[in-house]
């Protein structure tokens, strides 16, 4: 074709990942099976998936919730869910899913111009957008009167509860996804904006990926990091052991952990023109669930609205099958381990796991009474810390330093595994306070 | 067993025991913190004061001593987090514990380190259950998954024996004292009733107590041999003591109704006696309504407290011919909805219902096409084209009226052959004399008819020929529809009667006197007023060309209504297609999509899947256009392995190769496929027909002589 005189692109992404070196993601093994199946299926691998592949259980529960979510039958029409998962990418200035999604979109049928702007897309759809808004965000915000405005009979345009409760997963999916795409620094795919030049290769100069100025392969390799694990690991059975404290003490904990300030205010460049036109009050971001000073929100007990008790039968009432779904990828991440961690097998990695996913929803204000908060503090270093406030409140502003930062001496699988427990706690916690709201408006 | 005793459990895995006969302020007994993580559930041992049992989060189960500080003995589910835990009330040292993971366990106190028996009751968490508290052997389980299930645990394998259906999760399940089928049940979810269930009865609650606001969170029977009182808990902050006899009893306001088709349609219902008396409005089934008398009787059981109704059973017989649908298939066939000018439209549909001799349906075509074509079109040409374009119309009706003499004959014939087999002599009698009094009127209107018809028409003052000619076209229509007979002839009797003083009183006797037709009345009244409007109507047009078409909606709406209620529903949907948005925004979403579903529902049942898909894509309704896009899934077993294809890709993941290869060309087939159902060989529709022509022999070469319909 170049002969012809056809200018052709040329991919700019040397791997699936910024972060991750192409190497370490595309290994034979159990995870080429579901890769030529989601091939098959989908008609070609994209970077999400490859990267997703480092846990194929994990993988293939992913994709059959988005098979329900986007493609089987539902209350919402089809392009109508690509426009709403469009809508929440946008939140997050996630490129890489709003091409996703546009190109979904339009192949179901939808119309070119509402990608364009909001104002042509209909009244009913744009009506989420406090709600996405404040799902994405600040998810306590969320109140029966949200969810009253939307479908009481009153309300015009209406919404019935099967379709919001559609809805409300499909973004709550997507944002979550957001977190995962920026974490792991995936990279756009070829045919996106930003993935492809036509830019002939010049040499000696590296392809740069919009994440990253940071040094791709320069991990430093501290000679202080195996006793780093190990300190890790004695603290994990350490803590196994530990005495019983008080009630209040683990109320203090908890408080501590949800306040302590961990600074992620990284204020990168403005997102794309494509993705901003998409966004209502693009200032409207993450802010702490309980700044220092000021009056708190109610905390949410785990206890009066669980997932398992409340949340699953709600959600199976209204969308009967998504449930199981959702229920069974929560499963799957919780139980998800491979006995090992960086250098050592055999590890019960239980702790940490329970660790990360309880801080994370105690980012968001749900504190479960039988948790002692202690152990977030032992277990998660700062660094840890730092991307997962990152990843979970300002998914955009994860960097390369950030993501390198953690865990040094640990696998990439590991991180990504990391990334995934993130993204389904925040998922919980984010549909755990929109269910609430919708049980309080159907009472 | 000790009255000032008591246990609760905290979420942070906390047990702590209570000793209300304390002299002291602080009446805290006994403190354990030995489970890591919220004890979900606390129970005494029935029979030993100082034996309690909890059950947690962390997947333990811990017995203590309340005298001593520590739990005596702890037992590992080996699984997720424990939701109950209950002492069996006969056997002294069996517990049951139900689990997260849908698993119940049985246990023996006195071996903590394995579970004596295990099995899963429910999909998703079981969150209660309990022991019957007289017979041994049975275990009641509640579940995330809406069921209540009865366990009999003295044979090997448990064995699920009720099971009953809930409307919401169920989180407590308690027997009810001295009763043995009956338990209660209260739901975390949703529903914030308390129900009492009668377990041989599993569809409708023996006793509902609807007093909470919010959901109930526990429930328990006040006295263990007592089974009048309930106390039970909410998230609304109340406490209720219910008495029995205050519960709502589902049962009383509930129509017990039995309806069954038999192999060849016949139809048969049961229902309470009280039902059938009360409801004089019925519609008489021409077909025979049958009433057996109900033979069955099952023996009162002194100890089911449900009401025994007697029931009458009528069966509905078939009759075939009576019951042809031939017009309607016909018709759903013929019909063009769309593709075409209005005009054409109407004209062909007229048409078709012209040839099918159901002339009422051509002229509402007819009139449609009038009403609705552009004004100006109608009001531009010459007077003369005018006139002539409206003569049509009322030629046509001329004429079907000649035919409708002798379908008239016809009809009577048929009548009569049906009435000696079903009705009886009284009905027969007056169906005679309203044909032959139907007969005169008639003849006379034709000759006015075919003398001055149109005339008439042009002057418009022809209201009263009007009626009668309307109301012919009824019968004639009736004559396809035999079911429809009755009530309209009657209706024209008693019309006649009115105009012709000199009608004979005891018919009208008679006619009164016939309980059918009083039911039918109402509806048939209705009936000529909206057809002699819209005839004047159409005459409209002609003097004030400039009327806008919106003018009829209120008509066309009733029309439609008609229609429907007739059970002409086909003709109602027609219309709204063929009329788009000129009559859409008219009738209520809500109405339109009934008949949607109602139209689409019978040709489906015709097998007109070609029509049916064509309605649902013309259709404006969101609710019903949608329905193109569900159950679009195909399920494909591998052509080779004959597994089911799990991915959606050509290839079978099971034995690697592509499925369904044509067996012309042998590449895959991606559009229609057709196959021989002997040999199941195939390939691609074109190519097989191809071969086809040369051979008789299946191309794939395994000798068989394929067969294709």
């Amino acid at each position: 074709m170049s002969e012809e005189g056809i200018n052709v692109p040329r991919a700019l992404a040397s791997g699936p990942s910024a972060f991750i070196p192409a190497k370490e993601l595309l290994i034979d093994g159990p995870n080429q099976d579901i890769l030529i199946e989601s091939f098959l299926s989908l008609g070609r691998v994209d970077h999400l998936t490859m990267v997703m592949a480092l846990h194929p259980a994990y993988l293939s529960c992913y994709q059959r919730t988005q098979h329900a979510l986007l493609e089987l039958d539902g209350p919402l029409p089809c392009h109508w869910r690509h426009y709403i998962a469009i809508l929440a990418a946008a939140r997050h200035h996630c490129a890489y899913l709003v091409h996703q999604h546009s190109a979904g979109f339009l192949e179901a049928g939808g119309e070119e111009g509402w990608l364009c702007s909001l104002r042509h897309a209909p009244t009913k759809l744009r009506s989420l957008q406090t709600l996405n808004k404040l799902l994405a965000h600040r998810p306590w915000l969320i109140t029966q009167q949200h969810i009253q405005e939307l479908v009481s009979p009153g309300a015009e345009p209406r919404w019935s509860l099967a379709e919001l409760i559609h809805a409300v997963i499909l973004m709550a999916h997507t944002h979550s996804l957001c977190s995962f795409v920026w974490g792991c620094g995936l990279n756009p795919e070829p045919d996106h904006v930003g993935g492809y030049t036509f830019q002939p290769s010049s040499p000696g100069h590296l392809p740069r990926s919009p994440h990253s100025p940071a040094h791709e392969d320069g991990r430093p390799e501290l000679v202080d990091g195996e006793v780093e694990v190990e300190l890790l690991m004695k603290r994990m059975v350490e803590l196994q052991q530990q005495q019983e404290c008080t009630q209040e003490e683990m109320v203090t904990r908890f408080e501590r952990e949800r306040s302590e300030s961990i600074p992620t205010a990284l204020v990168r460049g403005a997102p794309p023109g494509l993705v901003l036109c998409l966004v209502e009050e693009p200032e409207f971001r993450y802010e702490d669930f309980a700044p220092r000073g000021e009056q708190s929100p109610h905390i949410m007990r785990a206890q009066d609205y669980s997932w398992e008790d409340h949340g699953f039968s709600l959600v199976n009432r209204l969308l009967p099958d998504m449930g199981q779904l959702l229920d069974e990828k929560f499963q799957v991440v919780s139980g998800l381990t491979y006995h090992r961690m960086a250098m050592h097998e055999d590890v019960d990695t239980c702790t940490l796991r329970k660790a990360l996913w309880n801080y994370i929803h105690c980012l968001y204000g749900i504190r479960y009474d039988d948790y002692d908060y202690g152990g977030v503090n032992v277990l998660l270093e700062r660094s840890l810390k730092v991307f997962v406030k990152t990843m979970a409140c300002h998914p955009e502003q994860t960097t390369a330093r950030i993501y390198h930062a953690f865990w040094r001496h640990f696998r990439h699988s590991e991180k990504v595994h990391a990334n995934l427990i993130v993204m389904e706690a925040r998922l919980q916690a984010a549909l755990l306070y929109t269910l609430r709201a919708i049980t309080y408006y159907m009472r | 067993m000790e009255e000032n005793l008591l246990a609760t459990a905290a979420t942070n895995g906390a047990v702590v025991t209570w000793n209300l006969g304390k002299p002291s302020r602080n009446k805290q007994d006994q403190l354990y913190t030995e489970h890591k993580r919220t004890v979900n559930k606390v129970c005494f041992h029935p029979t030993e004061v100082y034996m309690l049992l909890s059950g947690s989060q962390d997947g333990f189960m811990k017995c203590f001593d309340l005298r001593k500080k520590e739990s005596v003995s702890t037992f590992s589910g080996q699984s997720e987090s424990v939701r109950d835990v209950q002492f069996s009330v006969k056997d002294y040292f069996t517990f049951a514990a139900s689990f997260e993971n849908g698993n119940v366990q049985l246990w023996d106190i006195r071996r903590p380190d394995r579970f004596e028996r295990m099995f899963t009751a429910h999909t998703g968490p079981v969150f209660c259950c309990d022991w019957h508290p007289d017979d041994r052997g049975w275990l009641a389980t509640g579940g995330r998954d809406k069921m209540v299930k009865v366990w009999d645990m003295t044979t090997n394998r448990a064995k699920e024996i009720y099971c009953v259906q809930t409307i919401a999760s169920v989180a407590r399940v308690k027997w009810r004292p001295e009763r043995k089928f009956h338990l209660a049940t209260c739901s975390m979810m949703v529903d914030h009733n308390i129900y009492v269930w009668d377990i041989r009865r599993p569809f409708i609650p023996f006793a509902t107590f609807e007093e909470h606001k919010d959901v109930t969170t526990g429930i328990v029977w006040r006295h263990q041999h007592d089974p009048h009182f309930l106390l039970s808990g909410s998230k609304d902050s109340t406490l209720y003591q219910h008495m029995f006899k205050d519960a709502t009893r589902p049962v009383d306001k509930a129509n017990p109704e039995g309806l069954c088709f038999g192999l060849m349609g016949d139809l048969a219902f049961a229902v309470n006696d009280s039902l059938i008396s009360s409801d004089t409005t019925r519609k008489p089934y021409p077909g025979g309504d049958r009433r057996y008398p109900f033979f069955s009787f099952k023996k009162a059981n002194p100890t089911e407290q449900f009401a025994h109704v007697s029931s009458a059973l009528s069966v509905f017989e078939t009759i075939l011919d009576s019951h042809r649908m031939d017009w309607f298939v016909k018709t759903a066939q013929l019909y063009l909805l769309s593709g075409k000018p209005f005009v054409e439209l109407c004209d062909h549909n007229a048409k078709v219902a012209q040839e099918l001799k159901r002339p009422q349906v051509s002229t509402t075509w007819t009139m449609l096409r009038i009403m609705f074509s552009d004004p100006a079109n109608l009001a531009a040409p010459t007077p003369n084209h005018n006139l002539s374009k409206l003569g049509s119309l009322p030629l046509m009706n001329s004429f079907s009226m000649k035919e409708m003499a002798s379908g008239m004959g016809a009809e009577s014939r048929l009548e009569r052959s049906k009435g000696e087999s079903r009705q009886d002599n009284i009905h027969l009698d007056w169906l005679d004399h309203s044909h032959r009094f139907l007969f005169n009127p008639m003849s006379e209107n034709e000759e006015t008819e075919g003398s001055e018809g149109p005339a008439e028409y042009m002057f418009g003052d022809a209201e009263l020929d009007d009626d009668e000619l309307y109301s012919m076209d009824h019968d004639n229509q009736a004559a396809e529809e035999p079911e429809y007979t009755l009530p309209q002839e009657a209706f024209q009797l008693r019309h006649e009667i009115m105009d012709n003083p000199s009608a004979p009183e005891p018919l009208q006797q008679d006619k009164a006197d016939s309980p059918h037709v009083s039911g039918n009345e109402a509806e048939v009244t209705c009936l000529t007023p909206i057809e002699s409007f819209s005839l004047i109507s159409i005459s409209q047009p002609l003097f004030s060309p400039h009327l806008s078409a919106s003018f009829f909606s209120p008509i066309v709406r009733e029309m439609l209504s008609y229609y429907a209620e007739q059970g002409d529903v086909q003709m109602a949907v027609s219309v709204l297609i063929v009329l788009g948005e000129k009559i859409r925004k008219e009738i209520d979403e809500l109405t339109q999509e009934h008949w949607y579903m109602s139209y689409i529902d019978l040709l489906q049942r015709f097998e007109l899947w070609n029509v049916s898909n064509e309605v649902i894509k013309l259709s404006t309704c969101n609710a019903i256009t949608c329905l193109n896009q569900t159950s679009t899934t195909l399920h494909i077993n591998c052509s080779n392995c004959k597994r089911p294809m799990s991915n959606k890709g050509w290839i079978c993941d099971r034995c690697r190769q592509c499925a369904s290869v044509c067996a012309v060309c042998h590449h895959v087939v991606k559009g229609l496929f057709v196959w021989c159902q002997g040999c199941s060989h195939g390939g691609h529709l074109e190519h097989i027909m191809n071969w086809l022509k040369s051979s008789a022999y299946c191309p794939a070469g395994c000798g068989h002589l394929c067969e294709y319909t």
